[in-house]
């Protein structure tokens, strides 16, 4: 609980510095259901809201370790609910610094916040250009409205 | 993250279910009762069948099944009937039950083997005064169907009279649960506490005769009840109306049976497995195991006699992962694989990870410490006794 007080008070601060130019411009998606939101060529990486609800239930999450090197879309851990195991790619390439900890308790997480506090890495970026190839949210959301039909 | 998984698969079922090509997929009377209750559906042998329902997930699903009472259309399931006064012996031919000594108004899980002993499907078989009422699986309802009627053909030929006949005209739904009971009487005279499990009958349900069997595929208490496709929607939505009554689909079933450790086909049984090495000899009757005279019969007695076969079907508890269909496992020191898993699923009532699948012979001991490989990562598992959880079977 604490660390929830604690990450709202530090996403806050952050918003209101960096919203305006960067925040929402740097947030990408993947056709396989990531998101990634980059700062000072860090990303973070998650899921989406419509992959969490498609899995149900989070019940186990593999994340990757801290230090191992990744290419992009190589796989970097899975999501398990009930009804099925997912691979987990990572949507660009470079150096894994930090794992949510917290996913290893609260798989439930993702459910409950999939693109914030159910978040699964942060990756130190080897190139940036990697993310022109990603989606934007429009993209993404058209991806989706077209895979629900 | 979708790229090799289910959830693709369900997409890509949607939309085919939505294309021009829908009609391919056969669907149950209770479809469009399915559609308004917010059901995922999806293709499964050849049927288009719910999944799960938009207002409850798979886990809550199944924890609401094993608390109160959920209903599984299963209308895609072969039933059928045979008749005549030889029906017996026509049908011990095909199955390895004493289905003559099996009193009337009763019934039990069966296997229809091949020449080689391998299960070609699993059944239930009721003994009725008058006929003989099997129910056996959707995805072997074909190749079933052609066993039975080929083999009927020769059984005439050599002068036995027995006639079988397709049930088209009634769907079937399982309602399960420990409520079930409670529930069902409300819409009948019949007195269910004198019904124990595996027994069935006809009853009138709201004014609409029924058969009735008191079993189920989820380890609880519950019926399966075969009831006309015209009349289904009607007793479906008046069992909803009950608060604790909801709907299931297929995953939460699939997560239900494997706590109870019962076999699905195609994944825990199938052509290459025995009776000895699944663990369903129990299903081979007492006179038949000294009789014999069932397809079959000779190498699968010789292999229970000589404890033979090759592997045997075991339980796991998993650390880690939730090892599922195809992983694969090891010895303790993980330096050589002993086995597969068929089925694995992190279980909503235990809260560990369970699976089931084949290690050789003589590694098949409760307590037996193994490896499982999970995506490239060996996780410690053992070998435990089956079911999972305890089933909560009616008896008087």
């Amino acid at each position: 609980m604490s660390f929830r007080i604690i990450s709202k008070g530090f996403f806050s601060k952050r918003m209101f510095s960096v919203l305006p130019t960067r925040f929402y411009a740097t947030k990408k998606y993947t056709a396989s259901h990531e998101w990634i939101e980059v700062e000072n060529g860090v990303g973070t990486v998650g899921i989406t809201d419509h992959a969490q609800s498609a899995l149900g239930d989070v019940v186990y999450v593999e994340t990757p370790e801290p230090g191992t090197e990744i290419e992009i879309e190589g796989q970097v851990g899975a999501v398990e609910s009930v009804k099925a195991a997912s691979d987990l790619y990572s949507p660009v390439s470079g150096e894994i610094i930090e794992a949510n900890a917290l996913l290893a308790t609260k798989p439930k997480l993702i459910n409950q916040s999939p693109e914030k506090d159910g978040w699964l890495f942060k990756i130190k970026l080897s190139d940036e250009t990697e993310l022109d190839q990603l989606l934007d949210e429009a993209k993404y959301n058209e991806l989706v409205g077209e895979e629900s039909e | 993250m979708f790229q090799r998984n289910k959830i693709l698969s369900l997409n890509r079922s949607l939309s085919r279910l939505y294309s021009s090509k829908a009609d391919t997929l056969q669907r149950t009377s209770l479809y469009d009762l399915h559609l308004k209750n917010g059901a995922k559906m999806a293709s499964f042998a050849g049927w288009s069948m719910p999944l799960f329902y938009k207002d409850m997930s798979a886990l809550d699903s199944h924890i609401h099944t094993r608390k109160h009472c959920s209903l599984f259309d299963v209308s895609h399931m072969l039933q059928f009937k045979i008749s005549g006064p030889d029906r017996i012996k026509f049908i011990e031919n095909l199955i390895v039950s004493d289905v003559k000594e099996l009193p009337t108004g009763s019934g039990t899980l069966s296997l229809f083997l091949n020449k080689n002993g391998g299960i070609e499907d699993d059944l239930i078989v009721t003994n009725h005064a008058d006929f003989l009422y099997v129910v056996s699986n959707a995805g072997c309802a074909e190749k079933d169907w052609n066993h039975v009627t080929s083999s009927l053909k020769s059984f005439t030929e050599a002068g036995g009279n027995a006639k079988v006949e397709k049930i088209v005209d009634c769907s079937l739904v399982a309602i399960q649960g420990p409520e079930s009971s409670k529930i069902l009487q409300s819409l009948t005279k019949t007195d269910l506490s004198k019904m124990s499990f595996m027994s069935s009958q006809f009853m009138d349900l709201n004014g609409v005769s029924a058969h009735v069997a008191r079993s189920g595929y989820t380890g609880e208490d519950g019926f399966e009840v075969s009831i006309n496709s015209e009349k289904v929607n009607d007793f479906v939505s008046n069992l909803l109306k009950n608060d604790n009554v909801k709907l299931a689909g297929l995953a939460p079933r699939d997560s239900l049976r494997i706590e109870a450790g019962l076999c699905l086909y195609g994944h825990d049984i199938d052509q290459t497995t025995t009776p000895l090495e699944a663990g369903l000899t129990w299903t081979i009757g007492k006179r038949r195991k000294q009789e014999g005279g069932f397809i079959g019969s000779d190498i699968v007695l010789e292999q229970i006699a000589s404890k033979g076969g090759s592997r045997r079907r075991v339980g796991f508890v998993v650390q880690g992962a939730p090892a599922r269909e195809g992983a694969l496992i090891f010895n303790s020191d993980g330096t050589e694989q002993i086995g597969i898993i068929t089925s694995g699923v992190p279980s909503p009532s235990l809260g560990t990870n369970i699976a089931m699948g084949y290690v050789n012979k003589g590694l098949n001991k409760k307590g037996t410490q193994v490896k499982i490989k999970v995506r490239n990562r060996m996780q410690d598992a053992e070998i435990v006794k089956m079911p999972f959880i305890q089933s909560n079977y009616y008896k008087p």
